[in-house]
């Protein structure tokens, strides 16, 4: 409210509510790259691959040969966004458009293949559908989807584009009937299918039975990205900047302007190249642009070095050391007795009854600094850490033994304790003191 | 007139008559005048001599086939009674897609001389019901008027390629212009066996085959012989007319048989009137009909005993007709109704329809008990399945009331909304005849849209019925009721013969059958086709590319000759003799072991169209594509016989068909892909299919294929390993000469590689797998390569060896080296850390804490800024997502172990590349 009212101040009224507009606007476009809601004109870094694919899938559409490829890249390569763009781009020649049948599965929601089937059956809108429901059983449905397969031939029927998303935990069902019929049929004179599997999963032809392996054609498109930092950066730069056909001239140039110079400054240099050291791909940018973004108002109309130092803060916090925080006096000088039996044991798990009397030793030594507290206080202190899930239970089978004696381990490293403890509000010196000291 | 006994109701005695001259000193066989047949219980005796025209018992029992008897003869001990016939078809028998050829509509008792040889011309005497008339009618000739009621006319041949006018010389006996000759005509021994038209057909080659000489001659004798025959039966049946109050009841009933088969209600009517004359006169119908039913009774009785010893039994006969009926043969187009299928209907109907209640409840307990038994209907084998066809629609068809009319409006209504309702709406409506509910839903199930018209039409006769029902006496009224039965048979029928033809049969096994809505049957799985038609390749490449995918079929298949003429010596010869046998294939994946019996199939297939074998069935399953083994039989069932059931009716009817003997049975090669996914805990699909070549009768020869060479000893309990037999072929994986073949014959003379090139390619798959597919792939990829690489694509040459090479990189090189030097690097660093790890540990497995604080360490050294805990865990499951490391559980989070999935030399060496 204050910054609307300082703003207020040194602006004419009209003026602000089109510079508001347009950091609507800015934020509308920006939001819509960032959340992958929009496909990219051209993807950045594939054009190989990207050529490699449309051209697979243009032989599918227009010639009726059966194909069948494997996307591989790590998560947030751009696997789908490729997929996607080539399918637009497919969809709109002329004589492919009303040709292709393409058919999304995703081995996370399909998860066993009778679902699969019905969901085949539903999207290729085969007559054993009934309104939104297949009926008939799971055999029945596979031999109706195999026969209606064989029936259609090279020249005459639709092409079905099968695009099986998460395609390694397709592997993991029943005999994988599902691959190897879809591969089979690519494989043989029916009706023309391409099968595009994508995955993360570099080994996921080991995960392929060998008759579905032989079946499968062993084209894998690989989407390894050997960006550089320079082309990091630049792609940082168009990832910001606003589209040609923005409205208004004046903004855009100044934008564009700002962006560049963020781009340039140092600071946001190097919180960008930590970026890139951690990982390359952009799914991770956009969420750092994103909570950058977020910090752009009308008052303040550009993305400054700071909000972008401080998104990164955001994205790289630690999450333990931020529940530490939130930690009781109590917790944390439990949490150090902990660490000092890590030490002591080094490493061996240990039960509450040791973390107690760890404690207990500390209180005699400074009895005067913290409050001595009942057992029963420490034990509910000591379940609360456990569901925080800083200490985890090395049992399996918690029913027998009591509490008291249960078996943990510690879930942090000493380096986020110490690193806590650090910034923990109002730490006792004698707290601090003891988390430091070698030996209890 | 026709005149057969019942099959499973009463036995019937064969006895051979005349002397026995010998037919072959060598086999012991001996051949016989003529064969006595009684139905026991009864005095009456048919006699059957060679020559004389027969029905001859098949797959459909209101549809015997015709023969013409030619020759009896049996071994020393009269045990075994065979015949040689020459077979007739009927219309229905002749293949759905040849019966255009005939160009014109058929006349309802036209039969075909039949000249194929796929028939086994030999047949069990014992099958034989009765004699029947046939009349030669020549070319020019239209037929007699249809109120010649039983005779059979001739006037064409049928040899599985085309209707010909029939050669008279076949067929010279016109019954009314030979007189009656009481003796009966010896022949001389050896010429009779193969003395007929059957001889033209390959002579088959079980029996003693005479040389042409006495072929020729043979002919000529049975041509005279044919018309003294034809004489005799004259007299035979002029004999039976005079023992007409013997026969009366059956006379009645076959007559009734015939009345209710006919399908307009003129024909009916002229039978009517026939049963009205041939009684003898002596009898009235009410004394006739007492005497029926009390046969009837009889026989059920008889049959209820059998019910009670032997369910399972019972369970075979249950099922027995139902896969020839439209496997072997076409559909029926022509109804006839069996008689005794009438009789019990008849039967059953009597308490309401005809008032005679007395009757059958004297005989039978209760009524209840034999509704009871219509529900299980086990003994009464085929009879009742038949029952329980027409069964359904008796009790509407039959009482006309009012009240139950609207209850099927209603119910129609309701079930047309919703099928669920079905059981309970049957019950409402049904009442008393609780006993057809089972048949009756089920033949619901079959489908909605089919079940509204048939209750439709039902609804209608149902008015019909009850227009004509006021007729005077009883015997009328029930011919009247077997006739409205023969419609509803012949409509439901209709019905089956649209839809699966499976269901009507399941009735009684099933009564609960699941009600939740099935796929339309008529629905017909197919992929819209396309409005563009697909381009057809424009340059060598694509044209390259076309012929060398895998599914473009090959002009014949190299490198597999051996292979290929073992198996089709194997497939040919049990065709050719009618056995069945199994064998077994194996080889890894993408050596030809499927192509290669699919050619054998091929040329087996033309080769049965030049005649140059007998026909056969082909039939493929997958065990790939069949949710679960047992539907194995589903899916044969299927392919025979075009029924849906479920599996353990289907396997039911599958032994049935498999261990029956049936005259007409052509062989039937089945092949089963990928064996090893039908294991079974107990193996009883295994077990099933390799122990049905075994039957005498099945005829079947089963092909299995799967990958590995043992796997007979390794998955199979003995029995079944035994059953396989050891027929078995190794398909090897190719080498690289035959690779190269296989490319260049695909080819075909289209000059698109490198010679140098395509051994590139060979060698390279012969050296890792021998897979025919990965070969032709990489070939396929190598083209593409070569067509983008060439700025214009006209311009596009031959595909070279560095095209190869790419593409051989493409598909073998291992990606994980790329994957770590495009990682990123907190990613390389932390391969880094946990390789570090291993060699302080001195083991391949560290948690995730451990290489952390190496990570550590290592960030330090490199002077790059330490990442958080969370940081790290990230960049590790990001290596986990990838399968460079193989990660415990995330819930361990630090604690979680690591291992690496790739070599440590690997990581270092790609690592270190990186770094230069």
């Amino acid at each position: 409210m204050s910054k609307r009212k300082v703003k207020e101040t040194h602006m004419p009224v009209g003026e602000c509510i089109s510079q508001y507009g347009y950091i609507f606007q800015v934020q509308m476009i920006l939001r819509e790259r960032f959340c992958h809601q929009r496909l990219p004109e051209k993807p950045v870094g594939m054009e190989s691959q990207h050529k490699h694919l449309l051209e697979l899938l243009r032989r599918t559409a227009v010639h009726g040969e059966s194909n069948s490829v494997l996307i591989v890249g790590p998560r947030g390569s751009g696997k789908t966004m490729l997929l996607n763009c080539v399918l637009r781009e497919l969809l709109e020649v002329k004589d492919v458009n009303k040709n292709v049948l393409p058919v999304h599965l995703n081995g996370l929601l399909q998860t066993d293949d009778r679902i699969a089937l019905k969901e085949i059956t539903r999207q290729l809108n085969l007559e054993n559908v009934v309104g939104d429901k297949v009926f008939g059983s799971f055999a029945e449905n596979l031999a109706f989807l195999l026969e209606a397969l064989k029936k259609g031939d090279r020249s005459s029927s639709r092409p079905v584009l099968f695009i099986l998303d998460e395609f390694d935990l397709f592997a993991h069902h029943k005999n994988q009937t599902l691959l190897y019929n879809l591969l089979d049929v690519s494989q043989s004179a029916q009706a023309p299918v391409a099968v595009i599997g994508l995955t993360c999963r570099l080994d996921v032809l080991e995960l392929l039975e060998k008759r579905v392996k032989s079946r499968f054609s062993h084209r894998q498109i690989h989407l390894l990205s050997s960006l550089s930092f320079i082309q990091y950066l630049d792609n940082v730069r168009s990832q910001l900047s606003l589209p040609q056909d923005f409205p208004d001239t004046n903004f855009y140039d100044e934008w564009n302007d700002g962006i560049k110079t963020l781009c340039e400054d140092q600071s946001v240099v190097d919180v960008l190249q930590r970026h890139y050291n951690s990982s390359k791909d952009f799914r991770s940018l956009h969420l750092l642009l994103m909570l950058a973004l977020s910090r752009v108002s009308a008052s303040k109309p550009a993305i400054k070095p700071t909000d972008l130092l401080e998104a990164s803060r955001v994205c790289m916090v630690d999450s333990k050391a931020n529940i530490l925080h939130g930690l009781s006096i109590l917790e944390l000088c439990l949490i150090i007795a902990m660490k000092h039996l890590n030490d002591i044991y080094e490493g061996e798990p240990f039960n509450f009854q040791m973390v107690h009397n760890e404690f207990k030793k500390f209180l005699q030594r400074k009895s005067h600094s913290i409050h001595n507290f009942d057992k029963p206080v420490v034990i509910k202190a000591f379940e609360h850490l456990q569901q925080l899930e800083l200490i985890k239970s090395m049992d399996s089978s918690t029913a027998k033994i009591q509490k008291e004696y249960q078996l943990m381990k510690l879930l942090l490293d000493h380096s986020q304790i110490m690193e806590a403890l650090q910034k923990y509000p109002q730490c006792p010196t004698d707290v601090k003191q003891w988390a430091m000291s070698a030996f209890g | 007139m026709v005149r057969y006994f019942t099959r499973l109701r009463m036995r019937r005695i064969y006895k051979w008559g005349g002397r026995p001259y010998i037919f072959d000193r060598k086999l012991k066989s001996y051949g016989f005048e003529y064969l006595n047949m009684s139905v026991e219980g009864q005095e009456a005796v048919t006699t059957v001599t060679p020559g004389q025209y027969i029905l001859i018992e098949g797959n459909d029992d209101e549809y015997p086939f015709v023969a013409k008897l030619l020759k009896f003869f049996g071994d020393e001990s009269h045990k075994q009674k065979k015949a040689l016939v020459q077979w007739f078809l009927r219309l229905s028998e002749v293949p759905q897609n040849k019966k255009l050829l005939l160009g014109r509509s058929p006349h309802p008792q036209e039969i075909f001389y039949y000249l194929g040889r796929a028939c086994d011309n030999e047949i069990n005497a014992e099958s034989i019901l009765g004699t029947v008339d046939v009349q030669h009618v020549p070319e020019d000739t239209p037929f007699p008027e249809p109120g010649t009621k039983d005779t059979l006319y001739v006037k064409l041949s049928w040899d599985t390629k085309a209707f010909n006018v029939l050669d008279p010389v076949l067929m010279q006996d016109t019954p009314a212009s030979t007189p009656p000759k009481p003796a009966l005509p010896l022949f001389p021994p050896c010429a009779s066996p193969t003395a007929t038209p059957v001889s033209r057909g390959p002579v088959r080659r079980a029996l003693p085959t005479p040389d042409p000489t006495v072929m020729r001659r043979a002919g000529s004798v049975s041509d005279t012989r044919a018309t003294m025959s034809a004489g005799k039966r004259s007299t035979l049946e002029a004999e039976s007319i005079h023992s007409a109050s013997k026969l009366s009841a059956s006379k009645i009933l076959s007559a009734k048989r015939r009345g209710s088969a006919a399908d307009t209600p003129g024909v009916r009517k002229k039978l009517q009137l026939s049963i009205g004359a041939s009684p003898g006169k002596k009898m009235t119908r009410a004394d006739v009909l007492c005497e029926l039913l009390d046969e009837e009774m009889e026989s059920e009785k008889v049959i209820s005993l059998k019910l009670s010893s032997s369910v399972s039994h019972s369970l075979q006969h249950g099922c027995s007709l139902s896969p020839m009926r439209s496997g072997c043969k076409t559909p029926n187009g022509q109804r006839r109704f069996p008689w005794k299928l009438s009789s019990i209907s008849l039967d059953r109907l009597s308490p309401t329809a005809l008032g005679e209640q007395d009757l059958s409840r004297a005989t039978t307990p209760s009524r209840r008990k034999e509704s009871a038994m219509a529900i299980r209907k086990p003994a009464l084998g085929v009879l009742a399945e038949e029952d329980s066809e027409d069964s359904p629609m008796q009790p509407i068809a039959l009482t006309p009331r009012s009240k139950r009319k609207s209850a099927q409006l209603v119910s129609l209504r309701i079930r047309k909304q919703l099928n669920l309702l079905d059981n309970t709406q049957e019950l409402i409506s049904d009442g008393d005849d609780d006993c057809f509910v089972p048949s009756k839903k089920d033949l619901q199930s079959s489908s909605d849209e089919e079940k509204t018209d048939s209750e439709e039409e039902t609804r209608g006769r149902n008015c019909k019925t009850s227009v004509r029902t006021p007729c005077k006496t009883p015997s009328k009224k029930k011919d009247l009721q077997s006739s409205s039965d023969s419609e509803e048979e012949t409509m439901v029928r209709k019905t089956r013969g649209r839809n699966g033809k499976a269901s009507a049969r399941t009735p009684c096994k099933t009564p609960s059958k699941k009600v939740t809505p099935s796929t339309p049957r008529h629905a017909t799985p197919s992929i819209p086709s396309r409005t563009v038609p697909a381009r057809q390749p424009g340059n060598i490449l694509e044209e390259a590319r076309a012929r060398l995918h895998v599914s473009s079929v090959p002009e014949s298949l190299p490198c597999r000759e051996q292979e290929f003429q073992d198996i089709y010596n194997f497939v040919e010869s049990k065709v050719m003799d009618g056995t069945g046998g199994c064998m077994y294939i194996s080889g890894v994946p993408g050596t030809g072991k499927t192509a290669t019996i699919h050619e054998v199939i091929r040329c087996l297939q033309h080769a049965s169209d030049m005649d140059e074998i007998p026909t056969f069935r082909f039939i493929e399953i997958n065990g790939m594509k069949m949710t679960d083994p047992h539907q194995a039989y589903v899916q044969i069932l299927q392919k025979l016989t075009d029924q849906k059931v479920t599996a353990d009716h289907a396997a039911a009817l599958l032994e049935k068909r498999f261990s029956n003997p049936a005259p007409k049975k052509e062989t039937t090669v089945l092949l089963v892909d990928e064996l090893d996914l039908l294991w079974t805990r107990k193996q009883n699909v295994m077990y099933n299919l390799f122990d049905w070549p075994t039957r005498r009768h099945a005829r079947l020869v089963v092909l299995t294929i799967a990958n590995t060479m043992d796997l007979p000893e390794r998955i199979m309990i003995n029995r079944v390993a035994s059953r396989l037999g050891l027929t078995r072929m190794s398909f090897q994986p190719y080498s690289f000469k035959q690779l190269q073949q296989i490319i260049t014959s695909r080819l075909n003379k289209v000059k698109a590689f490198e010679e140098d090139a395509l051994q590139l390619v060979s060698r390279k798959v012969a050296a890792l797998s021998g897979d025919a597919r990965r070969c032709l792939d990489i070939c396929r990829r190598a083209t593409e390569i070569c067509e983008h690489s060439t700025s214009h694509p006209s311009s596009a040459g031959l595909v070279r060896m560095n095209h190869v090479m790419e593409a051989l990189d493409e598909m073998f090189s291992s990606s994980y080296i790329t994957a770590i030097r495009c990682a990123s690097l907190q990613e390389q660093l932390f391969l880094r850390a946990v390789i570090a790890e291993f060699r302080r540990l001195g083991l391949e497995e560290a948690t995730f804490q451990q290489v952390f604080v190496q990570h550590r360490a290592l960030s330090r050294v490199e002077g790059l800024q330490p990442i958080s805990v969370s940081e790290g865990l990230a960049v590790c499951q990001r290596l986990g997502a990838c399968r460079l490391l193989l990660l415990e559980a995330s819930r361990l989070d630090m604690l979680q172990r690591v291992r690496l999935n790739v070599s440590q030399d690997d990581v270092l060496y790609a690592l270190k590349a990186v770094r230069d």
